[in-house]
Formats: structure tokens, sequence, C-alpha cells
């Protein structure tokens, strides 16, 4: 028999916590925990309170520790919170020490037999017995596994004050109306809440009250968010070579491409996908078949970029169009292969041996992740170069609240493309000539009929008629005009988005770290410190960031990576004000919380 | 008064189906060395284009990096080229072939670029049976870095150094016909009858072709010792067959001798003519191919002409089901989904 245990509040009586809370699940991988930590957080979600989801998972099918870790914010803070008011541990290996770590007061759900309750004082402790109640609600013992893990989402929901009509209603989404999993699953998370609701006192530490923050929006991951951006911008032809955290990418595509990319009249398919040997074989395939006028691109992660990056230098030189995604992951070599980091800032900006130097956009949110894939194909078209965008593990594999994507609205730019006819009216032609003084030549398809127009690609020396050349002048010509073309593409990257408090004190980041900066800026103010935040979205860098770099007094250079890349790179462009630039950093794998960031930009302040 | 005397007119270059002449179908000029066997084969290459009337505008030519790897620039100035990185000539094919299947494609590779640092891109080129005709232009060294070692050379042969191979050769025609390859070839470039007649057939044929072409590097491996050398391949050269390829415009034209004559059918009608010199060779039979190759090679004969041949295997553009039209030509229309599209998506997402 369990005994009733309430769940006092031993923090003596604090204020309860409304919508604002971190829940850690600890689980075992492979276990099943996914679903029912996404139920969780979906259920959340629903009763309109903002949430965002940080799965920290291991480079392993099955057995080793997992954390999920659900942030409730009624301010819409969506950064990673280092304290958490709420554990539930299902992992045997991992209790004793998620017990040491778990901060002061906060509520512990566990497996009964695991006897957490000794361990120390400080903690509410509500132990379930887990097992006897997946026997009782699930006939089918080869479920019992999977089923467990609904059974805390129903204690937690009774203890949280999640409406179960919410649960519910997730579960069903979760599960796509798959209909015996579905009844499953719910009757197994009411086995849970039923039984706290009998044996549970509620508590009034933490708890979750109906809002309309969410009311509109979507969940997504930024994987799936690029997808959708490649499938609007019309890509044909893909190749790629699985990768944590990039494949859910491509996978994803080949979801929605089985829907809306077959053509109605014949029903074949109007893109070309190929899972090729290795990264090498599929950047020469995204780089070809961009040459060849198709919409190209593959996706992967730091490793799988180290192997493209000779053929990276090809496409900048020969000046083939093709979209790379980077979803990186904490490096150097193999590195933490299912953990985030920024740590491949410099690798995609000059990628290559060589002078090269690419375009690069770095999304900040889901949004940005599926309008800058768009843009990204218009942009390789554009500007005949690989393009990449960089986003992360963060980014690309957790799950975040969005509002509903915009339309797309903007037609293709397919770039200087000459037709038949207007070869046969050019007079001079010359692939690499610029005739227009943007640095941007105009270039002919294979099979173009007519007899004009063909030339013969090559990553030797060339001069501005195709035409293999080692003269210094040619060079010297088709050099310098490269530079030219990558200053032109200053105007037509994204730029920076601001968020300013009337400060010379400046602080700059991208990507993932945009809601953690959001969050210290605030935490900032209230200690009596205005920042002005940019947050850079794109190489190279744009009047805008210069304008910035000039003005401020000190720019505090926020990223995640060991090195202070991005800082670097400032300080390569701006010399004359290289010592502006202070990094702060975070690279631990985990995804960078707002903390971090106010205690280390304080002790510069303090210096 | 003066008058001119009239000079003999010109007489008229022949033309093909076309209407074009040779000359339309030939590159740059070579900056190989004189009697590379290279130029022997672009010069096949040349005339098998020429009469078998091939549109110059889709041809697309596509190489790694050699002195073979340079040749694309040498033949056929109508169709476009793509000189590449070391080794990956075949994912250049593959992108290219998958962006516009309308292409012709001809890859010409060395020895080094397909058998060494191209492996596994060969390798997985021929499992995905890309459309294309993959030639190697194989003289047993690296020509272009000054003549070491390559992985075709036979186990045993000298350098000019004097250096000798210790590691056995790969054979790639072997190789491909155990990958599935339905069209594998080993030509002499000192044999232009019988490469010109497998270029024909290569170029009708719908999947990879691969043709191993040895072919003598006169700077760097065409010493005595060497088993790439002129001398040592003409006295080892064992055709296998003479071969007849016609086209399927012609066939209604063409009577085909019965008898000894071995008539392979593409799906486009034409025809390969094949009279067995070697006795008892089956170029249709997988496994009997792969011992006669085996064999012959133990001997140190070449075993050359059509070793294996199964024209019915679908390519890599009707394997992915695509449309029949080039990719990269598709417009907005077909390739954006809709606005109520997008919405039904986001609301899946709510
Ligand atoms: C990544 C890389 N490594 C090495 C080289 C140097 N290299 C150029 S050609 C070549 C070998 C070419 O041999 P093969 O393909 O047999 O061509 P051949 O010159 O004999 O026709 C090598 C090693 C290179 N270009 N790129
Ligand atoms: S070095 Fe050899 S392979 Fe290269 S061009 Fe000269 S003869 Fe031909
Ligand atoms: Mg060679």
């Amino acid at each position: 028999m369990t005994a009733a245990l309430a769940a006092p509040s031993p923090t003596g009586g604090a204020k309860t916590r409304i919508n604002d809370f971190s829940i850690q699940v600890a689980t075992v991988n492979g276990s099943g925990s996914q679903t029912a930590n996404t139920v969780l957080l979906r259920a959340i979600f629903q009763m309109g309170v903002f949430v965002s989801g940080k799965n920290l998972f291991p480079s392993n099918i099955a057995g080793l520790p997992t954390w999920f870790t659900i942030r409730a914010s009624a301010q819409g803070y969506v950064a990673r919170k280092v304290s958490n008011e709420m554990l539930i541990l299902m992992n045997p290996e991992t209790a004793k020490e998620d017990i040491a770590k778990a901060d002061p007061g906060a509520l512990v759900i566990y497996d009964e037999p695991l006897q957490l309750d000794k361990l120390r004082s400080d903690l509410a402790y509500t132990p379930v017995p887990f097992q006897k109640l997946v026997t009782a609600s699930c006939p089918e013992p080869k479920l019992h596994k999977l089923v467990k893990n609904m059974i805390y989402v129903g204690v937690a929901a009774r203890l949280l004050g999640i409406d179960m009509e919410e649960v519910k209603k997730a579960i069903a989404k979760q599960l796509k109306g798959k209909a015996k999993a579905v009844e499953l699953n719910q009757t197994a998370c009411m086995a849970g809440y039923d039984w706290a609701m009998e044996n549970l006192e509620d508590q009034d530490h933490i708890k979750v009250v109906r809002d309309n923050k969410t009311q509109g929006l979507i969940i997504i991951d930024g994987n799936e968010a690029c997808a959708l951006g490649a499938l609007f911008a019309g890509v044909t032809v893909v190749g790629w070579y699985p990768i944590t955290p990039a494949s859910s990418l491509v996978e994803t595509f080949i979801e929605y491409a089985e829907e809306y990319r077959k053509d109605p009249k014949t029903g074949k398919s109007t893109v070309a996908i190929v899972q090729m040997e290795d990264e090498l074989a599929s950047a020469g395939v995204v780089l070809s078949a961009g040459w060849a006028g198709a919409r190209s691109m593959t996706s992967t992660a730091g490793p799988g970029i180290s192997l493209m990056s000779e053929f990276i230098g090809l496409g900048y030189y020969v000046e083939a169009p093709g979209v790379f995604f980077n979803v990186a992951r904490t490096g150097p070599s193999t590195g933490l292969p299912t953990r985030t980091q920024q740590s491949d800032v410099e690798l995609c900006a000059k990628c290559s041996h060589g002078d090269t130097l690419h375009v690069n956009l770095y999304p900040g949110t889901m949004e940005e992740c599926f309008q800058f894939s768009y843009d990204a194909f218009d942009l390789a078209e554009k500007f005949q170069t690989p393009i990449f965008v960089v986003t992360d593990l963060d980014l690309g594999m957790q799950n975040w609240a969005s509002k509903p994507f915009a339309y797309p609205a903007k037609p293709y730019d397919r770039g200087k493309v000459l037709n038949q006819q207007q070869l046969a009216d050019m007079k001079d032609w010359g692939r690499y000539k610029d005739v227009d003084g943007d640095g941007i030549c105009y270039r002919s398809l294979p099979g173009t009929p007519g007899g004009k127009g063909a030339y013969l690609t090559r990553g030797s020396g060339h001069n501005a008629y195709a035409q293999y050349s080692e003269k210094p002048e040619d060079y010297l010509e088709v050099m310098g005009r490269l530079k030219r073309k990558y200053e032109t593409a200053k105007a037509f990257v994204p730029g920076p988005v601001f968020r300013n408090q009337g400060s010379d004190k400046g602080v700059l980041a991208f990507g993932s770290s945009d809601p953690a900066v959001i969050e210290a800026q605030d935490v900032l103010l209230a200690q009596g410190l205005k920042t002005d935040y940019l947050r850079l979205r794109a190489l190279p860098f744009t009047a805008e960031v210069d304008a910035y770099v000039k003005e401020k007094k000190v720019v505090y250079v926020v990223e995640q990576n060991r090195d202070g890349q991005m800082a670097n790179l400032f300080r390569e462009t701006y010399p004359e004000h290289a010592t502006k630039f202070k990094s702060v950093l975070h690279y631990d794998g985990h995804a960078i919380d707002a903390k971090s960031i106010v205690d280390q930009i304080t002790a510069f302040e303090q210096k | 008064m003066t008058t001119a005397t009239p000079s003999a007119p010109v007489p008229a270059a022949p033309t093909n189906k076309l209407g074009f002449t040779k000359q339309d179908y030939v590159g740059s000029k070579s900056t190989l060395c004189a009697g590379c066997g290279h130029d022997a084969i672009t010069a096949q290459i040349i005339n098998a284009a020429f009469e078998s009337s091939i549109e110059g505008h889709r041809v697309t030519k596509y190489s790694g990096i050699g002195c073979s790897s340079k040749t694309p620039a040498y033949f056929m100035n109508q169709g476009w080229g793509f000189n590449s990185v070391h080794g990956r000539m075949p994912s250049i094919a593959t992108g290219a072939s998958l962006a516009n299947r309308t292409l012709i494609n001809i890859g010409v590779s060395g020895d080094g670029d397909s058998m060494s640092i191209g492996m596994g891109q060969f390798v997985h080129a021929v499992r995905r049976n890309i459309p294309m005709i993959y030639i190697i232009e194989d003289n047993g060294v690296y020509g272009l870095t000054k003549g070491q070692f390559s992985a075709t050379a036979d186990k045993g042969s000298h350098l000019k150094s004097g250096a000798v191979n210790d590691f056995p050769p790969i054979d790639p025609c072997t190789l491909a016909i155990e990958l599935g390859c339905g069209f594998v070839a080993r030509c002499f470039s000192g044999n232009p009858k019988q490469l010109n007649a497998i270029l024909k057939a290569a170029f009708a044929y719908q999947g990879t072709v691969v043709l191993d072409v040895i072919s003598p590097c006169v700077t760097f491996n065409n010493h005595d010792a060497s088993t790439r050398s002129y001398k040592h391949v003409k006295d080892h050269d064992f055709p296998l067959h003479d071969l007849g390829f016609i086209q399927y415009s012609e066939v209604e034209d063409v009577e085909i001798p019965a008898g000894q004559t071995e008539i392979v059918t593409f799906p486009d009608g034409s025809k390969v003519a094949i009279k067995a010199i070697h006795e008892g060779y089956e170029p249709t039979d997988r496994f009997g191919a792969m011992k006669a190759i085996h064999e012959s090679m133990a001997k140190g004969e070449f075993l050359t002409g059509l070793l294996y041949i199964n024209p019915t295997q679908p390519p890599l553009p009707e394997m992915l089901n695509l449309v029949d039209e080039p990719l990269a030509t598709l417009g907005e229309d077909l390739l954006k989904p809709s606005p109520a599209e997008l919405d039904k998506i986001m609301q899946a997402l709510m």
C-alpha cells in the first residue's frame, strides 16, 4: 500500500510559481519516453502557456541515460534554464546523481522501488508505484515499458493542475490518430492521474494556470522548418548522407516530398533524392546539379562539412550554386555528436583551401529557419555559389513554439541564366565576364540547344571566357571579381535585428543564442545595465553591422564555442575596432542559458 | 584579257544525319604528350559521336583530375564540360544527370582517378546505374604527377626508375560486373576499330557503361618492363569478337548475317552484332564472363571487347520515377506548394 504523500513546500510557503518553472525528466534512451515528454510539453502548450523543450540525449540507440527539460514561462523566455522545480526520475542509473544535483525545494516524482527519499531532506518526494499501475492499466506485458512513461505524465498533470482533456488531445496529436495506441496511452495516463488524485495531496509550489499565450502557435523543430523552406523553394535535387543532428532535415523533407512533390498529371516525382555514399559525393551531386540548373541541397553537420570542403572550394571558384545546411554539433572530431555548439563559424565562413569567402545565413527562430531556407536557394542561384545555412542541434532538433509561417510569396529568383535566344543574341559572351559590374556573370545551362553557350567548367585557372589560363592577370581578375561578388551580397543577405535599450554597450549574438541573450538582457537591465543587442543573421556583414561596430564602445560577442570564432571574424573585418570585442562563451554541449551570459558580462563590467 | 582559271571545287566534308561534319565534334587542341594513348581515345569519341549523329549540345562531359581528365576539353566543344576534383567525377555526373535527364553523359577518368582516390565514387555510381559512358583511360600510372604506380598496375611490373609494384592490381571490369553493371567493355587505344564500335553501342545504351581502355603513357610507362606499353599490350591483346553496332534508325535497312553472329537488342531497338573470335565466350553470361576474364588475366592476356552486356536495367532517373522533363527547368507553378497547402501543414503543427 502506498502512503498518501503530500508534496509539501519545503521552501517554507514561498509564492506559487504560476506558469514559470522547469521540469526535468530522467529516463533511459530508447524507452519511448520521448512520446511521453512531448505529450507533457504539448499539454502545457495547449493550456495556453509558453513552453519549450530540450532533449539531452546520448549518442546511443538504447540504454544510456537521457534527460528532457520542459520550461514553462509566462514571460515567454524559452532558453534553457539551469534550475529545475520538478524532477521526474525514472532511470535507476542516474537517480542518485540527479538527486544530488537537484535544486533545494524541488518536487521529485520517482519510481517507488528506487527509494530516493532518504537521500536529501530539502526535497519534496512523491514515490509512484509505476509497475503496479502499469500492470493494472495495460493488459499487454510487452507494452508495459512504453506506457509506463505515460503514467508519470498523468501524475505530473495532476500535481501541476493540467486539464486531462488537454493531455488526451496531446496524446491523440502525438500518435497521429493511431486509434489503438491512442487509447492505450490515454488509459495509462488516466491511471496515473487517478492514482495521484486518490493518493497525493495537492501541492502549491508550481502550477499551470490556463492562459492565452499560445493561441494560434505551432510547435516545430528547426530541421522541419528548414525542410519546409526547401520544399517551398522548389529544391529539385538532394544528395545527402546521414549524420546527427542533420538527418531529420532531409528525412522530414522526404515525408513532405511524398505528398507535395508529385506531378499531379503523371504522379512522377519532381525531386530527386539520393542518399549518397558519403558527404564528398553529396557535395558533388549538389554542385553539379546546381551547375546544370537544378535547385540543389544537402544537409550535414561539421564532420560532413570537413569532408565536403574540397568540393566547396570548387563550387566557389567555378561558381556553381548549391545550398549546404550545417546543423552544427559539438566538435572537434566526432566530439559530442548529440550535443549542441556553434563551433563551425569559421569553417563555414571560409570553407576550403585557398582564398574563399562564403555567404552564410544564421537563422535564429523557427520562422527564420523556414524563410532563410527559402531565400538560400535564391541567393545560391543569384550569386552562383555555395550558400551555407548554419543552424545547430538546439535549433534543429528541439521543439520550439512559433508563429505559423507566412507564405513565401516572392517569386523564385533563378539568377542570370541565358536561354537559347539570349545566347544567340549575345555578341561576345564569356562565362566569367562581369558585364554588370556586380561581380555576377551570366551562365548557360548544359543541354541548351542552338549551338551557343557551351563551355568547360574547370577548377583550374581560367579566364573570363572559361578558358584554361595560368596568366597572373587572368587569375587576379577572377579572384578580384569573386571578392566583388561577395561585396555585392551584402545588400541581399538578411540584415541584423536589434533589441536596443539605448546604450553604447553592445551584445552581439546569432542563431540559437537568441532566447538566452534576450533573457540575459532583461536580467542585466534589472541590475542596472542597459545594452543594445544586435542579432547577426548573415555573412557578409552588412552596412548596419558596420555602423553598430563603429558606434559601440564595447561589443560582447556571445557564442557557443571555445575560441570565440565569431569575435575573430569581427576582429579581422574591423581591425581598427579589434579591442572592442569581448567574448562571452558557452560551449559545454548544453544549450546556452541566460545566467552564463549575465555572469560573464557582469564580470567584464566589474573589471 | 586574263581569265582566272577556276580552281577545282573543294569537296564538301561529309555530313552525318544531323547535317554536321566531323569538325563539329572536335574540341580544343590537345596538350598531352605526343603519342599518348589518351589522344587516340579522344579521336574515337569524336568519330563515334559523329557517326552516331549525336546531338552535340546534349553531350555533357565530366572528369576528375589527371592527364586523362583533361581530355574532355579536346572533344565536342558543342557540349558542356565539368572538369572537377580528383576522383569525384562520378558524383558530378550523378548530380547533373539527375538535374537534366535528357543529357548524354560522358565521364572520362584515369586509373588513378577511379581506382584509387575515387574508388568509392566509382563503385557507387555503378551500383546506381547512372546513365553515362564511364571511360577509364588506363595506363597503370599516375601520368600527371609524373609516373607513380596506380592501383591497376600489374603485380611485379616496373616503373621507369626500376621500382617494382608489390601489390595486386584492381580490375575495373570484373569489379563493374560484380557490381551489377550492364555494359562492361575493355579496349586498347591502339585498336581504333574495336573502340569505335563499342563507343557507338555505348551511346545507345541507357545505364552505366564501364569502358576500361588500356591507354599507354608514352612518357612514364612505355618501357620494356611495363605491362601497359604499346608493344606489350599489342602482343597480349585478345579481341573476343568482331563487333558491329546498328543504330535503331538503321535496323530496317541492315541485313544481319546469320550463323556465327549473336545479336543483343537494346530497348530503343538498336542492335549489337557480336561475331565470336574467342570460342565459347558468351557476353550475356555474367558468371561465365567473370570466369573467362579471370582465367585470361592469370595468363597475362588482355581480353578485349564487349565483356558483359545486359541491356534491360533501369537507369537511376527511372528508378527514382522522375518526371520526363529536366528537373532543372521545372517551373515554380509545379514546384511551390500553394498557400492552402502551407496552411494545411501549419494546422497539423498546431
Ligand atoms: C586531392 C588531390 N590529391 C592529389 C592530387 C594530385 N594528382 C593529380 S592527377 C593525379 C593522378 C592521376 O592519375 P590518373 O587518374 O591515372 O590519370 P593519368 O594522368 O594517368 O591519366 C594525382 C595524384 C590532386 N589533384 N588532388
Ligand atoms: S604523361 Fe603519360 S598520360 Fe600524361 S600526357 Fe604524357 S603520355 Fe599521356
Ligand atoms: Mg593513369
